[in-house]
């Protein structure tokens, strides 16, 4: 008899919701399921059950690659003394209005 | 049963967001990549006439500061290009439209940055245009195009100030300084209140572009918006707009302004402005020189996936 697949065999799914029209999908959590099919509807079950969502993404992990939590700080580093990428950095007169 | 475009117009009517997957009119579809690429368009093109100056800013502060300008111009290209990819075009495709000269990007990029001040003239004028016509795209109908538009106007934010710091910074200048200043404004000025485009009897996408709500003002009355406030904020630089016929208008509640030199506006569309060729020229080159990239990262990727796969 073939060997039934578990859960764990599943691969693992990440979420995205879109939780109003407008907005974009937002990461919501992960989930395993056999297909995608699966997936989106255990997603709806698990993460929108009181209408948090019109609009489901699911990804499987694996097509993810996310940059290093260790390596943070030096991947950031680029924007962290570039203050002049703010408006407030510009020193403009009271009266100068609309800008 | 409603149908298709039923469900379409109802959404429009009621401010519902279309998102890529949406059922949309062919012609809806149509009118966004042709606005959504020439946007695109025009962020890249953009940085042509800034990036002249890179090497030659006045100071440290101002080098920076125009190199993280002309940074986020590349950025707001890629928001935008990413987001008429949604619409079933390839980056590809938009990139030989440009190329080939079948699309537009805005005209005012056809215009050459002679002194230092035009890079001020640039942000104050070019980038208030800018913004005053981008702010409403924020809430346009088509959901990517839209959300692109947020991210762009928050980080617009800076540029224009950097501009209008730069033509303070002139206007206390020496009496050579303040002449640059009032030259770059008086060179600027008309090419940015066309920005908005044609009239609004001469604009042929306006209409239904705004019965899609894609835009919400019309052409001459986010010009009428921008003059307004631009009267008022050269009184700050003690400088002077070049329309003797500028007054201040009670009845109305806006500054009435002289003749636009249309000939002019539709000279530049069809390629005859100073710098039309020389730009789309500059954009080829940039594209065919950095081919080598191109390919050496797709091989380079080729590469590591197959020593992974042996491995």
């Amino acid at each position: 008899m073939e060997k039934k697949s578990a859960p764990a065999d599943w691969p693992l799914w990440e979420v995205f919701i879109r939780t109003r029209q407008g907005l974009d999908h937002k990461h919501a959590g992960s989930l395993h399921a056999a297909d995608a099919k699966m997936a989106l509807e255990n997603a709806r079950d698990v993460y929108t059950r009181r209408n948090e969502g019109i609009s489901i993404w699911v990804v499987e992990s694996r097509h993810i690659h996310a940059s290093s939590p260790e390596e943070a700080g030096a991947f950031f580093d680029p924007a962290n003394d570039k203050v002049y990428r703010y408006p407030t950095f510009y020193q403009l007169p009271d009266e100068l209005k609309n800008i | 049963m409603l149908s298709s475009e039923q469900i379409f117009e109802d959404k429009i009517e009621r401010e519902i967001r279309i998102e890529p997957k949406d059922w949309m009119p062919e012609d809806y579809r149509k009118m966004l990549i042709r606005q959504m690429s020439q946007h695109a368009h025009s962020e890249i093109v953009g940085m042509l006439p800034e990036g002249n100056w890179i090497t030659r800013a006045p100071s440290l502060r101002r080098k920076a500061t125009l190199i993280a300008k002309v940074q986020d111009e590349a950025g707001h290209g890629l928001y935008l290009y990413s987001a008429t990819e949604t619409l079933g075009i390839t980056r590809e495709e938009t990139l030989q439209q440009l190329h080939s000269g079948k699309a537009k990007y805005s005209s005012i990029f056809n215009y050459p940055t002679l002194t230092w001040a035009d890079i001020g003239a640039i942000g104050w004028l070019v980038d208030g245009a800018a913004i005053m016509n981008q702010v409403p795209l924020c809430r346009a109908s088509f959901g990517p195009y839209a959300r692109a538009m947020v991210r762009i106007c928050k980080e617009e934010s800076f540029h224009q100030r950097q501009g209008f710091e730069i033509l303070l910074t002139l206007s206390r200048g020496s009496e050579a300084q303040q002449k640059m200043c009032q030259d770059a404004i008086s060179r600027w000025w008309w090419p940015s209140v066309m920005m908005f485009g044609p009239p609004d009897e001469a604009s042929p996408h306006s209409q239904k572009s705004m019965q899609w709500k894609i835009k919400r003002f019309s052409n001459d009355e986010l010009r009428q918006k921008f003059i307004d406030v631009c009267a008022e904020q050269v009184k700050v630089l003690g400088m002077k707009l070049p329309d003797e016929k500028m007054k201040w208008n009670e009845e109305t509640g806006h500054y009435d302004f002289g003749e636009i030199n249309w000939d002019e506006f539709w000279n530049v569309v069809n390629g005859n402005g100073p710098c039309n060729k020389e730009r789309l020229a500059a954009r080829i080159k940039a594209h065919e020189d950095g081919a080598w990239v191109r390919e050496a990262a797709v091989a380079y990727a080729v590469k590591r996936s197959q020593s992974f796969n042996t491995a």
